[in-house]
């Protein structure tokens, strides 16, 4: 059974801009799927049709066989609750501490009054330390995420995604705003939570590298279109330039032709960045 | 064309329009002095005189120090009033502005009614208000108190809608997609982002309301005003002179005492 299924979905914004025009996918539980494509491509839309921070203009989405698409509000929050979302710019509440912003992931559990009264119980709260423990947050659970770096906060983002307990995470270009090395981690810690905890990754990726790297799949989208999925194995010189456009393949080429133990992280990004 | 030339016409054309714009400006200024037959000397000379009434008249003496238990007692009432028409005007922007705001409107109809029941508040001068609420409140209190609220309100939930709209974007996305509801929203993302800036605002309100509260005393015959105005009538002018001096010191010394606040908090 598939976990998310994406029917026909497209998206057209003012009556004009189209950002995305039939697509149609099936993710599977546990998959880590790399959406990759260039700016503008329609893949941040793509991702928030899935949990409908953006309403798609017309097909299905279907998720652990809720119609999402048609879902009242209150269905659409429970829903919700199983999607996990990491952003760009970790989108925290810098103002508070890095418990207050995991235990946020609660929210969606509660009542209206428990919720406002921000009323956590021990279990929760225990979830939340040992999930930041595990992120390697430990020492930095009650500072205040103003004072964190962009991979802690990116940490953060994703631990209180985790503490949703969700079936899947749409990470939207979770590793855009950071240095090489923070990245790797980030992706490695994407890359555990996928295969340990088989939770469903749908990552956004400015990187064609670094989706090569740790995707069991790879779905290259153009002007609203999927016009490659396969695994990585499948991505040639000739897929590239299908996805991005001539320009770009004769960087990522040059990039190909290096030797794997030659790939410095640095280099593979600063690489990558330029193609995009 | 070569681009030397090009450069040099573009710069002979910059220097042309900042003249231009000059010449403009200064017409513009002698034709409304000429038409509210502003005279500037007669300016300068006036305005000597208004200092030296100023200093051989307008200043306190050691009689006037006797009147002040009694300035003491207006002044602080005018400042209460401040603070309670901030602090009433600070709960109701709250809500105002929270409707308001692109980040957390319910919708756009209560969204626009909110902006321009601000607006209509904000553009109305707090004196205006004050003339208007006297044909149905009559001198008084209240009157002077629904004045300041009404101004304040309108400002304020301008400055608390960009508040929001600044710094609560992002992590309402994120807290929404993870299924939080409106309230929770509200409770844990915009407020926690928001509330130091408000409270930032709030103090600057009471600062401008103590002095906009003077002003309106003069009107409604309540606070320091109607004192200072009973003193000026009366031509007791070394007792004016000491009120002057009193809200002075006490508008600096709030504003000092606001800045600390604000130090700590943001």
């Amino acid at each position: 059974m598939e976990l998310l299924e994406i029917r026909d979905v497209s998206k057209i914004y003012n009556r004009q801009t189209v950002a995305l025009s039939n697509i149609s996918l099936n993710v599977g539980e546990g998959e880590f799927v790399s959406i990759i494509g260039p700016s503008g491509a329609g893949k941040s839309t793509l991702l928030r049709c899935i949990n409908r921070m953006i309403d798609p203009s017309s097909g299905a989405v279907f998720f652990q066989q809720n119609r999402i698409d048609q879902l009242p509000k209150k269905k659409l929050r429970q829903v919700r609750t199983q999607i996990g979302m990491v952003f760009q710019h970790y989108n925290l509440v810098n103002r508070l501490t890095v418990f207050e912003n995991v235990l946020h992931g609660r929210l969606g559990y509660k009542s209206t009054l428990a919720g406002v009264l921000g009323y956590y119980d021990s279990f929760e709260r225990r979830a939340a330390y040992e999930i930041l423990a595990a992120l390697g947050l430990q020492e930095q659970v009650f500072k205040r995420c103003d004072q964190l770096s962009g991979g802690q906060k990116q940490r953060v983002g994703i631990a209180r995604a985790l503490l949703q307990r969700p079936k899947m995470l749409l990470c939207d270009e979770p590793i855009a705003s950071l240095d090489p090395s923070s990245s790797k981690i980030i992706m490695d810690h994407l890359q555990r939570i996928s295969r340990e905890m088989k939770i469903t990754c749908l990552v956004n990726l400015h990187q064609v590298d670094v989706a090569i790297k740790y995707s069991d799949r790879i779905i290259g989208i153009r002007n609203g279109e999927v016009v490659f999925d396969g695994p990585p194995a499948q991505i040639t010189p000739l897929i590239i330039e299908q996805i991005y456009g001539t320009e770009a393949h004769e960087l990522i080429l040059s990039l190909e032709t290096l030797q794997p133990g030659q790939k410095s992280p640095v280099k593979q990004s600063e690489v990558a960045h330029a193609a995009c | 064309m070569q681009p030397v030339e090009q450069t040099n016409l573009f710069f002979r054309q910059r220097r042309w329009s900042s003249l231009l714009g000059f010449v403009l400006i200064g017409l513009l200024s002698l034709g409304s002095a000429w038409l509210t037959e502003f005279d500037s000397v007669r300016a300068v000379t006036s305005f000597l005189k208004a200092l030296n009434w100023l200093f051989t008249r307008f200043h306190p003496t050691v009689e006037s120090l006797a009147k002040l238990p009694k300035i003491g007692e207006k002044m602080a009432e005018t400042i209460l009033m401040a603070i309670t028409a901030t602090m009433m005007a600070a709960g109701i922007s709250m809500v105002l502005a929270i409707i308001g705001s692109q980040t957390t409107r319910v919708n756009s109809f209560f969204g626009t009614i909110s902006r321009g029941l601000a607006s209509v508040l904000r553009n109305v001068p707090v004196i205006g208000w004050a003339l208007i609420l006297q044909f149905s409140f009559g001198q008084g209190m209240i009157t002077g108190l629904l004045a300041l609220l009404f101004g304040t309100t309108g400002y304020l939930t301008r400055a608390f809608i960009e508040t929001i709209d600044g710094s609560s974007d992002s992590s309402v996305e994120a807290l929404r997609a993870s299924g939080a509801n409106y309230l929770h929203v509200i409770r844990h993302a915009v407020l926690p982002s928001s509330l130091p800036q408000m409270m930032s605002w709030i103090l600057y309100m009471i600062e401008t309301n103590v002095r906009d509260a003077t002003l309106v005393g003069i009107l409604t015959g309540s606070g320091i005003g109607f004192l200072f105005e009973l003193y000026y009538k009366g031509s007791y002018y070394n007792h004016a002179s000491l009120i002057v001096l009193v809200i002075i010191l006490v508008v600096i010394g709030i504003e000092t005492l606001s800045n600390q606040i604000r130090r700590i908090i943001l």
